[in-house]
């Protein structure tokens, strides 16, 4: 089979960072590829040198179905079949389901507008992939799922021939990711070409036929799917070797610090008990909807349990709010850093110091900024947030040291019970383990950790015990040494 | 076919229209004078400069921006195109090219400082209300022109005919007013120009991605916003027997205030012609029949703000429990 398309010797520079060097490429006809690489490895740059909207250095040849090209237009990008799906997926939450897909048409000099036509257009996109969306309905009524489905139909009724999605299941829940793999497998039976970029590797490996994979603007390879497991692709991407592995340490004489009986809240999480050690990390995992983070806003005051008892030292607690939670002693690293842990806009040191404004305070409940560059210091140098100066917007940082200064924030408090919600979400392979060092480390400190989150590898390889919700109940307690991935993938899914 | 009366049923629109409904049964029932040929006349007439300017301001707010200047630049026109037309003589084609082209020209320049240099529209607009309106009144020392071309004094009357000995037509007021909305709503809803524009309003990011030159649509939307100034312009001229360079600039805030009770969303893509027209007809319905029923005009202030308020709140309040009712569902 000939290649639909091939890219050779394409390097891309902006200003003095060499985003690309010399990166050759091949799709061929019908195939699923998938692109792999850290934040920062040129994955965006190639697809955006693809898809026309930068221009690649001189010296670079790229050949669509035979045809060469020393640059792409984006015009020209379309014309040959081109298509990408970025992650956002660029619709238009306004507009209705029919003209979302068929926008193409409102393209070119002014003309009038054939309603037919677009729904027509829009009808036959949906029958080409087995879908029957109301062509009527508005995109923002759609869940993010059929979004995206609106959006892969838009770019079929563009006549995509090579479908280049950035990060398709970030925002999945599981069941939603695996239709979205068969609907991949059914593209590609339909001779339709799949560039597949992903940030989730077992993903990747399910539905792609070839991997290839780049670090720091450099090719590492591109390999055949059969040949590489997840574990793999992760040194490949990082070059670093990991070790997966968490001491099995005795906890038995460890105080309990945190108790919760029989906690209930209708319709989110039904007859919840367990009990948590100082210095244990306790795994919390389930899909999406499961109740783990309905349980976990209980946990921090958010929302009241309807029944049921949280005990810290042995004491009873009532939580009425997330105040009452953090004179607790909890601290809680929401699942959603980006609008709920951090403000983007200031800097690293306010962001860093915001829970302890009081401690910091003078007798005129002034702060002194001396002391506060001194308490921020030392968690930049504790935590090695890497980082300029202290009093650049937190925006500026990397997805990794965000989540850094997130956990600064409230190791500042020195909590008894810190619960992270989907730590590393949006977070490379490298500096994912990082924050787990951090979590290791502030566990061994004394600090009772409860760790929740979908990614199965990351509970297992990083708790002591393992709890598996489902339905909004625990289903059962799994130890990690004597359990595998399959097994919990199995427990998670049943 | 019952589907899309569900939908409507569900529409802002729809709800627009009961309480326009039910206000015209109230003022009917209560007095004498509403539900007559000649208050019916007066309201098209009389509202006919606000109206004219909603129709283009609908078009703004969906693309996503804001325009106050529009008042101002209803001043520049009618001042400058009736004063030449004063001097050199004038037909209605020049009349209305004049004006219009004007406009346009006012227009793009908000549009060029807005595109190329990303300041927010509602910024640039306040900038271009106040540098219009005082190097007007500047150069015309904010005389007055009483003395205006016969034929425009005598002005547009078609299907003349009288009713209980008094004279009714087609004034040029009515013409404009329903042409205008005619014209707007052919664009949005009929050209890929009106659809590159939602889009725009809708989700910035993805029409350039999509290849829509936004830069062509800002001024598309401005110089349009700029050509029906002109336009509602000549109408109030035409209505005021004179040109008063001081009366038109206020007004911004009936208008806005008109097209947002119509649905339209400040944050773009959202709002129809139909709902700017049914925002206008209340409003102006309100304010007549207060006057009707002999409330005091201060009061109808209080009234048109409480009615905005309290209808705005209840479509935010309605959104949000469709969105969770669809959430639910999905």
């Amino acid at each position: 089979m000939a290649a639909f398309l091939q890219l050779t010797g394409i390097s891309k520079k902006f200003g003095g960072v060499q985003a690309l060097r010399d990166v050759d490429m091949t799709i061929e006809q019908g195939e699923v590829h998938c692109l792999v690489g850290e934040n920062g490895s040129g994955k965006s740059t190639l697809i955006k040198i693809v898809s026309g909207v930068q221009p690649p250095e001189p010296g670079g040849k790229i050949v669509i179905e035979g045809r060469e090209y020393a640059s792409l237009a984006p015009t020209e990008s379309t014309r040959a079949g081109i298509q990408v799906i970025y992650q956002d997926l660029s619709l238009f939450p306004n507009l209705t389901v029919a003209e979302n897909i068929a926008v193409g048409r409102h393209l070119g000099g002014l003309h009038l507008v054939k309603w037919a036509a677009i729904r027509a257009a829009a009808t036959q996109a949906m029958r080409r992939i087995g879908i029957a969306l109301d062509l009527d309905a508005k995109v923002e009524d759609l869940t993010i799922a059929n979004r995206q489905l609106v959006a892969i139909c838009r770019a079929i009724a563009a006549d995509a021939k090579l479908l280049i999605m950035d990060e398709p299941t970030a925002s999945l829940t599981r069941t939603e990711v695996n239709s979205l793999l068969g609907l991949v497998r059914e593209l590609k039976a339909k001779g339709i070409c799949i560039v597949f970029v992903s940030h989730r590797l077992d993903e990747v490996l399910e539905v792609a036929e070839r991997v290839t994979v780049l670090r720091d603007g450099r090719k590492v390879g591109t390999f055949d799917a059969r040949d590489v497991n997840d574990k793999k692709l992760a040194v490949l991407m990082t070059g670093k070797e990991f070790s997966y592995d968490l001491k099995s340490v005795d906890l038995s004489n460890k105080p309990v610090v945190f108790e919760v009986e029989a906690l209930t809240r209708t319709g989110e999480y039904d007859d919840i008990s367990f009990n948590l050690r100082a210095g244990e990390i306790l795994g919390i995992t389930g899909l999406l909807g499961s109740g783990r983070t309905e349980l976990a806003l209980s946990l921090f005051g958010m929302t009241r349990p309807d029944s049921g008892t949280i005990r810290i030292d042995g004491k009873p607690v009532t939580l009425k709010s997330n105040q009452d939670a953090i004179e607790a002693g909890i601290a809680y690293v929401s699942e959603d850093r980006l609008t709920l842990g951090l403000v983007l806009d200031q800097s690293i040191a306010a962001n860093a110091t915001v829970t302890i404004l009081e401690k910091l305070a003078g007798r005129l409940g002034l702060i002194d900024p001396k002391d506060r560059q001194i308490m921020v210091d030392r968690w930049v140098k504790d935590l090695s947030i890497k980082v300029s100066d202290t009093e650049n917007q937190v925006r500026t940082l990397s997805g990794g040291n965000q989540q850094r200064v997130v956990l600064a924030k409230w190791m500042a408090r020195k909590p008894r019970v810190l619960i992270l919600d989907s730590p590393t979400v949006g977070v490379d392979v490298s500096a994912k383990d990082g924050i787990y060092e951090i979590v290791k480390r502030l566990a061994e400190e004394g600090v009772a950790v409860i760790m929740i989150s979908d990614e199965i590898p990351e509970v297992l390889y990083h708790s002591h015990r393992i709890i598996v919700m489902r339905s909004g109940r625990f289903t059962g307690m799994h130890n990690p040494t004597k359990t595998s991935e399959h097994d919990l993938m199995v427990a998670v899914n049943a | 076919m019952l589907e899309i009366f569900m939908r409507f049923r569900r529409s802002h629109e729809f709800w627009l229209a009961m309480v326009i409904l039910l206000l015209c049964i109230i003022l009917t029932v209560a007095t004498d004078s509403f539900f007559t040929l000649r208050n019916l006349s007066d309201l098209l007439t009389s509202n006919a400069f606000i109206g004219i300017l909603c129709a283009g301001l609908i078009v703004v707010l969906v693309s996503g921006g804001i325009d106050i200047s529009f008042t101002a630049t209803a001043t520049v026109t009618q001042y400058v195109a009736l004063t030449i037309a004063n001097a050199y003589g004038a037909t209605w084609v020049t009349l209305f090219l004049m004006a219009g082209g004007i406009g346009i020209v006012l227009g793009a320049i908000n549009a060029i400082f807005i595109e190329r240099f990303k300041i927010h529209s509602i910024i640039v607009s306040i900038a271009t209300l106040n540098i219009f309106y005082g190097l007007l009144i500047y150069f015309t020392r904010g005389k007055y022109i009483y003395t205006l071309p016969d034929f425009f004094t005598t002005g547009v009357n078609f299907f003349e005919f009288e009713y209980d000995q008094i004279p009714y037509s087609l004034n040029l007021q009515i013409l404009l007013l329903v042409g205008s909305f005619l014209l707007t709503w052919f664009i949005l809803n009929r050209t890929n120009v009106g659809r590159q524009i939602y889009a725009m309003g809708g989700n910035p990011d993805a029409a350039k991605r999509l290849g829509f030159s936004t830069f062509r649509l800002n001024l598309f939307v401005y110089c349009y916003m700029g050509f029906i100034a002109g336009v509602a312009s000549l109408a109030q001229a035409q209505f005021a027997q004179s040109v008063a360079p001081t009366v038109l600039v206020g007004k911004e805030l009936d208008v806005l205030a008109a097209v947002v009770l119509g649905g339209a969303s400040l944050s773009g893509g959202v709002g129809t012609v139909l709902g700017t027209f049914l925002g206008l007809t209340l409003l102006a319905l309100l304010q007549n029949g207060l006057v009707l029923i002999g409330v005091s005009s201060y009061y109808t202030q209080f009234v048109t703000g409480a009615v905005i308020l309290i209808s705005v709140s209840a479509t935010a309040l309605e959104a949000a429990r469709q969105h969770r009712l669809k959430r639910a569902r999905a």
